[in-house]
């Protein structure tokens, strides 16, 4: 300690070490809500899961649930599923399609723009301003290449400013679709957690634990995942500040110059997809998109695009948190969303060969928090070779821990906010 | 875990999904000991963790299915949480018995009943039954209740019953669930 201690943020979080309590003390959970969760901008869900007016599913901003609906204009609107009246669910399904939403409790009825139609005997509301009476809505609503984003404040950085350099792993993500398009459409698998959603966060962009955690399946299939993350992998982990980190492998594929080798596979297996890259970006921009592959990237606080699958991260309290996880899906592209979908499903989900062991990780990083000693958690690994790259993000070994550094140093900036 | 693209469209799959089910109203007392005492072993092994004698227990074609958000989805469309063909049956096996498949190391101590069988009608030799199942986990986590309804194709093949399908409709496959990693 230097004496020059202003906050408790200062103690909590220091250069590669962060305070166990951060993943367990309640009260800082309370304040992660208020701060990061609604304040910033967090992924809600994506515009292909309601195709057609008046679809509606059910999303959350942290621990909050959100109805994100396409109304009967076909606009976008994130709702908030609270009757203004006294508090009830005016939707208490999943998902659906329909117009109006009616609280059971006194029959108030509301549009799917949110506006109150009309309430149950209405002559005790002489006077009464229904405009003032509507749903409550998550107040800035913003669409990026069909990835809808929500924040609950009211002023703040755009998305597009919140997204910075992350920007381009959306685009990159995209531009793996022959239309430029991604669909969500294969339904979410939901994992329960009993961990901090702060330990699946940091997880999703260390390439330090897959030759340990991923051993198993690593060594009885003939997966190349392994390769990325080994002592000698040229991949690197970028940061793009905003909490926002990747783990980008490009070099290691333009090193094997082989189309979709980043999908373990090859040009020959999938040729309507590669005869429909390439007559929608050309034959050198195909070529150069297949080999550099879909990115790994953590947009934080709650999206995670895993090449192939994207997760949303949803802290349920400081001990629980849920995983959403589903496969990507290529617009117009069958032959490849199959192979999409089974790897996807081979991998995640409670009964995934990958995510079944890394969530048995967060569980007991969580309950090693149980022992008090040593206070803090370490988190220096790399810090000698971080470097900047030449559009001067921070750069480093895939294996090393600046992903989770930054995350921390975004997290301390957004927690010590006024 | 290229294998995973190899999956072909099940065939068995086509005259399930989406279909109401047909229940056998003939009673026959010797297949319905048979069954149950084979479904009741297939349960044991599952317990114990005996994962060579559970794998062996299944056709070459097998089809080993728990869907995600609802009974009768289209698993060529939907997420499930185990679309397993024969060689990821046989991968998940292997990953079991490397010994390092972390959220089975130790692995889940478990015991499950085995209830409510029913015999669906059959166009071909193949047995058709459905049977509910619930089960008690605990491992390091804690202690977990998991309950199904499970529907299987039964066949024939050289005297023995084998599995050709098998699907665990857990419950709350609609909610979030915790890690599921033992054989269910």
């Amino acid at each position: 300690m230097d004496g020059n201690i202003k906050s408790k943020w200062d103690e909590l979080i220091q250069p590669g070490l962060v305070h166990g309590s951060l993943y367990y003390d309640e009260a800082i959970f309370k304040e992660e809500v208020e701060k990061i969760w609604f304040r910033t901008w967090v992924y809600i869900g994506h515009e292909s899961e309601i195709p057609n007016k008046n679809d509606f599913v059910t999303k959350s901003i942290g621990p909050m649930p959100v109805l994100m609906v396409r109304d009967s204009n076909g606009d976008i609107q994130l709702l908030l599923n609270r009757c203004p009246h006294r508090g009830n669910a005016v939707c208490v399904q999943e998902k659906g399609n329909r117009a109006r939403f009616t609280c059971p409790y006194h029959s108030w009825t509301f549009s799917n723009t949110g506006d109150l139609i009309n309430y149950a005997f209405p002559e005790g509301y002489k006077g009464t301003d229904k405009s003032q009476l509507g749903l409550g809505k998550v107040t800035r609503v913003t669409n990026y290449r069909g990835f809808i984003f929500g924040s609950m404040a009211a002023e703040g950085p755009t998305l597009e400013e919140h997204l910075g350099g992350a920007k381009r792993c959306l685009d990159q993500l995209c531009d793996n679709s022959p239309t430029g398009e991604i669909e969500i459409s294969a339904g979410f698998l939901q994992h329960r957690t009993r961990a901090n959603w702060k330990f699946i966060l940091e997880n999703e962009c260390d390439g330090y634990h897959p030759a340990f955690v991923h051993s198993s399946i690593f060594s009885v299939s003939d997966s190349a995942i392994g390769d990325l993350y080994g002592n000698e992998a040229v991949a690197v982990t970028r940061s793009f500040g905003y909490g926002h980190v990747e783990v980008d492998p490009r070099p290691e594929f333009r090193r094997r110059d082989a189309p979709l080798s980043w999908f373990g596979t090859t040009a020959e297996r999938l040729p309507d997809y590669v005869k429909q890259m390439e007559e929608n970006y050309g034959p050198d921009r195909a070529r150069q998109i297949m080999i550099d592959g879909t990115p790994h990237t953590m947009i934080f606080p709650n999206l995670f695009i895993a090449e192939i699958q994207i997760f949303v991260i949803q802290p349920v309290s400081a001990n629980e948190s849920i995983q959403h996880s589903t496969a990507i899906q290529f617009k117009g592209a069958p032959d490849i969303n199959r192979r999409l979908r089974q790897q996807t499903m081979g991998s995640v989900g409670p009964a995934g060969f990958l995510l079944a062991d890394d969530t048995e990780m967060y569980e007991r990083n969580q309950r090693g928090l149980e022992i008090r000693q040593p206070e803090y958690l370490y988190l220096k690994r790399g810090e000698h070779r971080e470097r900047r790259d030449e559009d001067g993000y921070l750069i480093a070994h895939s294996t090393d821990d600046m992903p989770s550094r930054e995350i921390w140093k975004h997290y301390r900036q957004m927690m010590e906010a006024k | 875990m290229n294998d995973a693209a190899e999956i072909a469209g099940p065939d068995i799959l086509k005259e399930w999904v989406g279909q109401p089910r047909v229940y056998e109203k003939s009673f026959n007392p010797e297949l319905y000991h048979e069954v149950q005492q084979f479904i009741f072993r297939e349960a044991r092994l599952q317990d114990i963790h005996d994962y060579d004698a559970w794998e062996a227990l299944w056709t070459d074609d097998a089809l080993y299915w728990v869907p995600a958000n609802g009974t009768d989805t289209d698993p060529e469309r939907q997420m499930s949480l185990i679309y397993d063909n024969r060689s990821r049956i046989a991968l998940r096996i292997r990953q079991l018995k490397t010994g390092r498949r972390h959220s089975q190391t130790p692995p889940s101590q478990l015991a499950r009943v085995i209830s409510n069988f029913e015999f669906l009608k059959s166009d071909s030799d193949d047995i058709r039954v459905m049977c509910n199942a619930q089960i008690f986990e605990t491992n390091l986590r804690g202690d977990t209740m998991w309950a199904s309804r499970n529907e299987y194709t039964l066949r024939r093949v050289e005297g023995e019953l084998k599995i050709a399908y098998k699907k665990v409709v857990l419950i709350n496959n609609n909610k979030a669930i915790y890690t599921l990693s033992f054989l269910v």
